[in-house]
């Protein structure tokens, strides 16, 4: 799921990019948000990774169908 | 063809091919590495498109930095060669269902859009463009957004700190 987000964003961050270079190029606005939308994936990963572990540690599996403590 | 669009067709077809293979292969290892060749070809494409810095940035923190920690915390929390689980037949009709939708949706907008290209002379996209741009706080700077992404990383930072102190003082 993490990596399906991964993509998600990367193929937003593209079209930014391309938009940005062929229909505005006088402007950097597109470029900016691909640079923001970098560092905010960066930090939800590192957040995602950890609590991950996190689960394994508790549960000894990352299936999320396992940890269904508090769904009740 | 000239030889730049068939560069393009090369890194368009390295990126969707290794990003199907990375949602639908069945081992969580070698999808991991489908990912990364799709980021690459991703980082092919900026290099392609001439914004050196976003290329670069790419290769520095999703290359470097996102699937090695992904990779890690597989190794971590996976034994090797398992095979995932089939999903539901339901849920894979479902995924496909809401993604093609989406697809047709998008591609809809931008056959009715009607693009115009501005006539203005472009702004190079070098490093000093972008940082003189990125930190003025005039009409057009992007002060703001860049100190409140940088509370967002200190704070992702700390939660992690304190998400991974948690199990050790339960543990002990």
């Amino acid at each position: 799921m993490l990596m399906s987000v991964e993509l998600i964003l990367n193929s937003v961050n593209l079209n930014f990019i391309a938009f940005n270079k062929y229909l505005w190029p006088h402007k950097m606005d597109g470029l900016f948000f691909t640079i923001f939308i970098i560092a905010i994936a960066a930090a939800e990963a590192a957040v995602a990774i950890a609590i991950i572990i996190n689960l394994y540690r508790s549960h000894q599996s990352i299936d999320v169908e396992n940890a269904e403590e508090m769904k009740y | 063809m000239e030889g730049s669009t068939i560069i393009f067709y090369l890194l368009a077809i390295l990126t969707l091919g290794s990003g199907l293979l990375a949602v639908t292969s069945r081992q969580i290892f070698r999808s991991a590495i489908y990912l990364l060749f799709s980021l690459i070809g991703i980082a092919g494409l900026y290099f392609w498109m001439e914004y050196e810095f976003i290329a670069a940035v790419q290769i520095v923190v999703y290359v470097g930095g996102i699937v090695v920690l992904i990779i890690f915390s597989i190794f971590l929390t996976q034994q090797a060669g398992e095979k995932l689980a089939q999903q539901k037949l339901g849920r894979q009709l479902f995924a496909a269902l809401a993604s093609f939708c989406g697809m047709a949706l998008i591609l809809l907008q931008l056959y009715q859009y009607e693009f115009t290209a501005s006539s203005e002379t472009a702004t190079e996209p070098t490093v000093m463009n972008i940082g003189t741009q990125m930190l003025g706080t005039d009409e057009g700077g992007y002060a703001l957004p860049f100190e409140v992404v940088s509370i967002l990383l200190l704070a992702a930072l700390v939660g992690c700190i304190v998400i991974a102190l948690r199990t050790k003082t339960k543990t002990n």
